[in-house]
């Protein structure tokens, strides 16, 4: 089991035609994702990397029984393929696009209110459940099939994490890139959530940075309700306060927002925050091994 | 980005937002000259620069005739202000603003953010003014009030009303205020702000309700679609190395160490700043080379880095996702050819291709340290700046 995508997920690349969205799509389907269209308006009845391209995500969904897409588009028409994407009533849509004007995503969350579609991202890595199914960037070969749910605001730092997790043997459930903007469709708390309630899914490292207060509330959530460990990791540590460290939603405002308030809500809720950004793996095993969880989350 | 509060106003005329009439000015006899055109018994001579807390630095001066207009401006322009925003070094004021005086009867706080917990707009307010709303947050969270702004239907009339009557603006100018309000929704969105503060927004002896001051910052994301705001940057009140940057699509942060730094992923370059900062070094600055990096860009990239006269040795620290290794190692090596390294480099290659990158980097025949994780490179890249 994993959250959110499995070997089942059929997947549609929305924007597939890019050169990014080709490179990936490669990328994907050799991991073994089952690709099983794209949609790119005007190219409508071609191909791409060996999947049918259609004019509309409506008629992509129709054509091929899709429950999920990834977007490539372009950050000013990136807003408008999630909406379509809503529109077609697919179950997932993640978003990898950054640079999205923060307005076009309001708008966005205001009109999926009450929709069934489930938004990750957007400015993500995306998901993957290894040896399953990766929709997004992540190299795939670092990943290993296990037990450790992996949650974070970075591309970058997911890598990282999952990186040292494998070398030590230790597997993952599923890695979910949420995405570094200050609006985005799924939070801290939602992943969480799935991990929690995912039976494979045996321990959380949740990988959070500075700005905005979703790592403390994520925290409080944990303590009340999470029944698996979590171990943490917050960046930019000694970043300086009001300048935007890359991702949009990375700023430390009027004293709001810095890693070491994190760090503290963290450390109080229970959540072991590992020190550097190179111990995050370690972190994690020290907390498996002292709750004699260590031997059944090790990759045989 | 940020614009001056004079672009802020003009700005804000054009939406029907009540401002007080005034100039711009470049030199102290267009102070004057301004300052004549106006016409007012009295005029303010305030510094036009990117931070908050000029009055308190000494940047913003009443002047009640056309002597001490000048008086004035020649005692501004040039001169370096330091504030809580400036940081230490200060900002030399190049530009003022002048302004016809006006009589003030009350200040108020009104500014509209975006919040992220509820993903919406938000319009705050308080009967405040004149005083920062972290610090009345932090006083008095009473006198804060808020209305989240649904974006299909934009702020209402019913909403800024609850406002204007909750701040106790006067009963008469209630619709005054509202309006004022709605139009700076209106502003707010159509231009794409990330804040738009007004502080303070003021009810005035012949009853008008204007806005004195004007803080609009806006989404970088979505520069590409207003050209007029575009045209509003100020270079002069940027850091050279990150305009630079910002020219390459680089995302570049100048900091005061000596370890220059170059990561992809905002996230693992805040984290590669960190680590340094464990193992005892200092970082000189952040920099993303983002995802869809190319060897040209990650020659820019290093250029911009030893342009920095502090750099005494650099860290790359790269885990490939959409970014392919191969590509860094052929920029690395390119640019270190071009610019002749003098300084150690220490390179972390992983992810996407790393052992092409890592192959690259060998053959190149050059002096670099290969790193095996983020900790190895940090500790290595600290000891050998020393």
């Amino acid at each position: 089991m994993s959250v959110y995508i499995n070997k089942d997920t059929k997947v549609i690349v929305q924007g597939i035609t890019g050169s990014t969205a080709l490179f990936h799509t490669k990328q994907m389907l050799e991991y073994g994702t089952k690709i099983v269209g794209g949609v790119t308006p005007g190219k409508g009845g071609t191909e791409a990397e060996g999947v049918p391209v259609f004019n509309t995500v409506s008629e992509a969904v129709t054509e091929t029984g899709a429950n999920a897409s990834v977007i490539y588009v372009p950050a000013p028409f990136a807003a408008d393929a999630i909406l379509e994407a809503v529109d077609a009533e697919l179950d997932l849509v993640i978003c990898i696009t950054e640079h999205i004007p923060v307005l076009d995503m309001v708008k966005v969350k205001r009109y999926m209110q009450g929709k069934k579609t489930r938004l990750i991202g957007p400015n993500c890595p995306g998901v993957i459940s290894p040896e399953e199914c990766k929709i997004g960037i992540m190299p795939g070969y670092i990943h290993k099939k296990g037990h450790v749910g992996v949650v974070s605001r970075s591309g970058t730092l997911t890598y990282e994490a999952v990186h040292q997790l494998s070398q030590a043997g230790i597997g993952q459930s599923s890695a979910v890139g949420i995405g570094g903007d200050p609006v985005n469709g799924t939070d801290f708390i939602d992943v969480l959530k799935a991990f929690n309630e995912d039976p494979e899914t045996h321990a959380v490292i949740m990988i959070g940075e500075i700005g905005g207060t979703a790592e403390e509330e994520a925290a409080i959530w944990v303590k009340e309700n999470m029944t698996k460990p979590v171990v943490g990791f917050i960046g930019g540590r000694t970043a300086p306060a009001g300048k935007r460290m890359g991702h949009a939603g990375a700023i430390i405002s009027g004293g709001k927002g810095t890693a070491d308030e994190k760090i503290r809500v963290m450390n109080e809720c229970g959540i072991k925050v590992a020190e550097t950004p190179s111990v995050m793996g370690e972190t994690l095993i020290s907390v498996l091994k002292e709750k004699d969880m260590y031997e059944p989350c090790k990759t045989h | 980005m940020n614009i001056h509060e004079y672009q802020g106003k003009e700005i804000l005329r054009q939406y029907g937002v009540s401002v007080p009439n005034g100039r711009v000015a470049f030199t102290v006899d267009e102070a004057v000259e301004a300052a004549k055109e106006l016409g007012t018994d009295v005029v303010v001579v305030k510094a036009q620069i990117h931070a908050g807390g000029r009055g308190k630095a000494g940047g913003v001066k009443v002047a009640k005739n056309l002597d001490e207009a000048r008086t004035y401006a020649e005692e501004i322009l040039g001169k370096t202000l330091v504030t809580h925003q400036t940081g230490p070094s200060g900002k030399e004021v190049k530009r003022l603003l002048i302004e016809e005086g006006c009589d003030i009867t009350k200040e108020y706080y009104i500014g509209l953010v975006l919040d992220r917990a509820t993903n919406s707009v938000v319009l705050m307010a308080s009967e405040e003014g004149g005083t920062e709303i972290e610090e009345v947050a932090e006083k008095t969270p009473e006198k804060i009030f808020k209305e989240v702004i649904d974006p299909v239907v934009g702020l209402t009339g019913f909403q800024a009303r609850r406002i204007a009557f909750n701040i106790n603006i006067p009963a008469s100018l209630i619709n005054k205020a509202s309006k004022l309000m709605v139009n700076l929704y209106t502003a707010f969105v159509e231009k794409d702000c990330s804040i738009a503060e007004i502080n303070p927004l003021v009810v005035t002896g012949d009853g008008n309700v204007m806005a004195l001051d004007a803080k609009l910052n806006f989404d970088d994301n979505a520069i590409y679609r207003h050209k007029d705001i575009a045209e509003y940057r100020d270079l002069d009140e940027e850091d050279a190395k990150e305009i630079e940057a910002s020219k390459h699509g680089l995302s570049y942060i100048s900091l005061d160490g000596n370890i220059g730094c170059m990561v992809n992923g905002a996230g693992l370059a805040m984290a590669t700043m960190d680590i340094i900062k464990h193992y005892m070094g200092d970082p000189a600055n952040f920099l993303d080379v983002g995802g869809g990096a190319t060897e040209e860009k990650v020659k820019e990239a290093f250029k911009i880095i030893l342009s920095d006269q502090k750099v005494k040795g650099i860290f790359v620290n790269i885990f490939g996702g959409i970014m392919k290794c191969d590509i860094i190692a052929t920029g690395v090596v390119a640019a270190a050819k071009e610019l002749g390294l003098d300084v150690p480099l220490v390179v972390r290659l992983e992810g996407t291709n790393v052992d092409l990158g890592k192959k690259i980097l060998k053959e190149s025949g050059l002096n670099i340290t290969a790193a095996e994780s983020m900790a190895d490179g940090a500790q290595k890249i600290v000891s050998l700046v020393g």
